[in-house]
């Protein structure tokens, strides 16, 4: 047997991670400082950053887990390599925002109270980073799941500690968030409640009219084609596009309490939106079903309501969620852009910001719409694996 | 007792079966056979009613099933089919006990009748009972395929070509199972196959088909020495028709009393085909008989294959 050829790179996904954590460290802004929120900020490069925090004279051990990412790629592989690096991703992830934090609060200590300090190019690389290659170690382990999200959260919750014990309130999105404190509560409330409001609607038409496209090819012809249209309508058109009929109907009933612009148009835009594919994957999960696994629940002797309930839905519901969840996560981006006719939610937040060029102020809209994004993602991927293994698989 | 009378289907614009009338006694393993498109498969799933006859009555025992509502009807009857169709998202136990859940027969008496099955499939119950259908070879499945269409002690059991996906060695192992499970309780079988041996291995009487029309209704020796027409010839084959011949008869049918042999002895039961085998095998022309108790019953000689 030849010798195995000396190596020094075990991991490609590693060293393009480790790679990306070096040169945002080298060349781009850990953080940036500005005179007050409208003022474009002087960049603050990473070793400046670890220079500067004085309170915390072991503040640069924030950054170790980020000396093991850059070894990985030469480690040998193994599952404590592996697990070393994941949890070295998940310190690494809220060590970065501690040392944000803890610059921002010495720079908040020398300067005049409107001075803004803002994460930079740099730190959102190395954050990325961090998270990818925690992602990654779980990945490599072979772990189900419900450990990226058991990872994911052990992340928030590092990061959610810190909020709370406002070791993170210099920061300039959370300078923001204290101005829109008494705004910021009711704009995700509302953000949830268009969501929630849509998925209503979607699920009573959507889930009968994929079971009649099932069974009927007739109902298939009709529905995909009208679908797929209304999916490529851009949102801002179709929000505009029910302003007219909807302000009309609001003219001619005043007492229905609906008007043109606000949350209804929003809802009713969202739930066309949201249709395409619960129907699809409604339909594809039914079409799933093996023939003969239907001809035998019959044969067998069940009523077409239990052929339905005891085998068809059970079998259809792995494919089902997965449309829930594209659903659901497209409803919670677009109900961004519904702030635009005045349905509120963390979209008005993000559109005030942009339209006050305030950046750190869209922040503060847009880092919950993505982590409510995700928190929905990995929630029904994991219902998605649990209706797998509950449902067993299908017989090949 | 399965009464066909002037049966008629049309799936337009052709006739699937045309005016079929024949009797399946109780207790009887009835094969339907025919080329493909003959109608043998529709004209069994009318029994159940997964298909509705345009023309014509099926009486079992008498009754009329077009009076009786579909889904009790089926509860009644066992049914298997060639893709098995076994409930991927439940255990083995689960799909066995099908019928029985559906009929609300007592847990207990459930599990029962499910080791039972198990047993009479030959499936290890520690092995099988709480494995899902994908963990199954093609042969187990359809084991646990049989087990569900018994579950619910039927009197009739309607199979649709249950064993023509599984390989040679698992299908002949089937068959041997089908037929000492028909021995054993005496349920009516309806059998569709396109496997003339098969139906020759199985068959009380076979009813063959074409064009949606009953051509011949025998036992599996009329149909192999009178065949009605050359549809019947094509379907036995005619290259091994007499080999056939000897698969229907058996050794106790042939069998003399006087003279000797010596050798391995081989039972009265076997058919005459496997007797045939063995004397070429042992380069022999005469082999001791024996019967059931594995008493001496006397000599077959290659003279008494050819006897007209």
């Amino acid at each position: 047997m030849a010798a195995p050829r000396p190596t020094i790179l075990h991991n490609r996904v590693a060293l393009l991670l480790a790679a990306a954590v070096a040169a945002a460290a080298l060349t781009l802004p850990f953080l940036s400082f500005a005179p007050n929120r409208l003022l474009s900020g002087r960049g603050i490069p990473l070793a400046g950053a670890l220079a500067g925090v004085v309170d915390a004279p072991w503040g640069w051990a924030a950054l170790l887990p980020g000396a093991v990412i850059l070894a990985v790629p030469f480690l040998r592989p193994s599952r404590a390599v592996s697990a070393v690096y994941s949890a070295a991703g998940v310190l690494f992830a809220a060590g970065l925002v501690w040392l944000a934090g803890a610059h921002a609060a010495h720079l908040a200590a020398t300067s005049a109270p409107a001075a803004r300090t803002s994460f930079g190019a740099g730190f959102w690389v190395m954050e990325a980073a961090a998270l990818l290659a925690a992602m990654d170690g779980v990945r490599r382990l072979g772990l189900p799941p419900a450990w990226r999200i058991a990872v994911g959260g052990a992340t928030a919750a590092l990061v959610a500690a810190q909020l709370a014990a406002g070791h993170l309130d210099q920061l300039s999105i959370l300078k923001e968030y204290a101005n829109q404190r008494d705004v910021f509560a009711a704009a995700v409330l509302r953000h949830g409640l268009l969501v929630a409001g849509a998925l209503v609607p979607t699920l009573l038409i959507g889930v009968p009219l994929g079971v009649l496209a099932n069974r009927s090819f007739h109902v298939r012809r009709l529905v995909f084609p009208v679908l797929n249209v209304i999916q490529t309508i851009p949102s801002i058109a179709l929000f505009g596009l029910l302003m007219a009929p909807l302000s009309a109907l609001a003219g001619a009933l005043p007492g229905l309490g609906i008007s043109g612009v606000g949350p209804v148009p929003a809802v009713i835009a969202l739930t066309f939106y949201s249709l395409l594919p619960i129907v699809r994957n409604t339909v594809e999960g039914l079409d799933g079903v093996p023939p003969a696994v239907r001809e035998a629940a019959r044969g067998m002797g069940m009523t077409r309501r239990q052929v339905f309930l005891k085998v068809e839905v059970p079998l259809a519901l792995p494919v089902f969620l997965s449309g829930l969840r594209i659903t659901l996560v497209q409803a919670v981006g677009l109900a961004a852009v519904a702030a635009l006719i005045g349905a509120g939610g963390l979209g008005a937040i993000m559109f005030q910001g942009l339209f006050a060029n305030a950046l750190d102020l869209v922040l503060l809209g847009a880092v919950p719409v993505i982590l409510l994004a995700v928190a929905v993602d990995a929630a029904l991927k994991l219902a998605v694996s649990l209706a797998v293994s509950l449902t067993g698989r299908r017989a090949a | 007792m399965i009464a066909f009378e002037g049966v008629t289907k049309r799936f337009e614009p052709w006739v699937a079966v045309d005016g079929v009338s024949l009797t399946v006694q109780a207790g009887e393993f009835c094969v339907l056979i025919g080329p493909s498109g003959s109608g043998k498969s529709t004209l069994m799933k009318m029994v159940n009613r997964l298909i509705v006859p345009d023309a014509g009555t099926i009486r079992i025992d008498g009754e009329d099933i077009a009076g009786l509502k579909p889904e009790e009807l089926r509860r009644r009857m066992g049914y298997v089919i060639q893709n098995v169709g076994l409930f991927p998202h439940w255990t083995v136990e689960r799909n066995i006990a099908t019928v029985p859940a559906l009929l609300g027969w007592p847990k207990a008496r459930v599990q029962d009748r499910v080791a039972e099955l198990l047993d009479l499939l030959k499936l290890d119950p520690r092995r099988f009972r709480d494995a899902y259908p994908h963990q199954l070879s093609g042969g187990q499945q359809q084991r646990v395929g049989v087990a569900r269409a018994l579950a619910a002690e039927p009197n009739i059991l309607l199979m649709d070509e249950p064993f023509s996906a599984l390989d040679p060695i698992t299908r002949g192992a089937l068959q041997a199972e089908m037929a000492a499970i028909h021995k054993a309780t005496r349920t009516t079988i309806v059998f569709v196959t396109h496997d003339m041996d098969e139906a020759l291995k199985l068959a009380n009487r076979i009813a063959v088909l074409d064009h949606g029309r009953l051509i011949q209704f025998g036992t599996p020796l009329d149909i192999l020495t009178n065949p009605a027409n050359d549809t019947v010839r094509d379907l036995i084959g005619r290259e091994d028709w007499g080999l056939k011949l000897l698969a229907v008869e058996t050794v106790g049918q042939r069998v003399r009393s006087d003279g000797e042999a010596f050798g391995q002895p081989v039972p009265g039961t076997a058919p005459l085909r496997q007797a045939l085998a063995e004397m070429v095998a042992r380069g022999t022309d005469r082999l001791p008989v024996v019967d059931e108790q594995g008493r001496p019953a006397g000599v077959l000689h290659l003279s008494d294959l050819v006897r007209p």
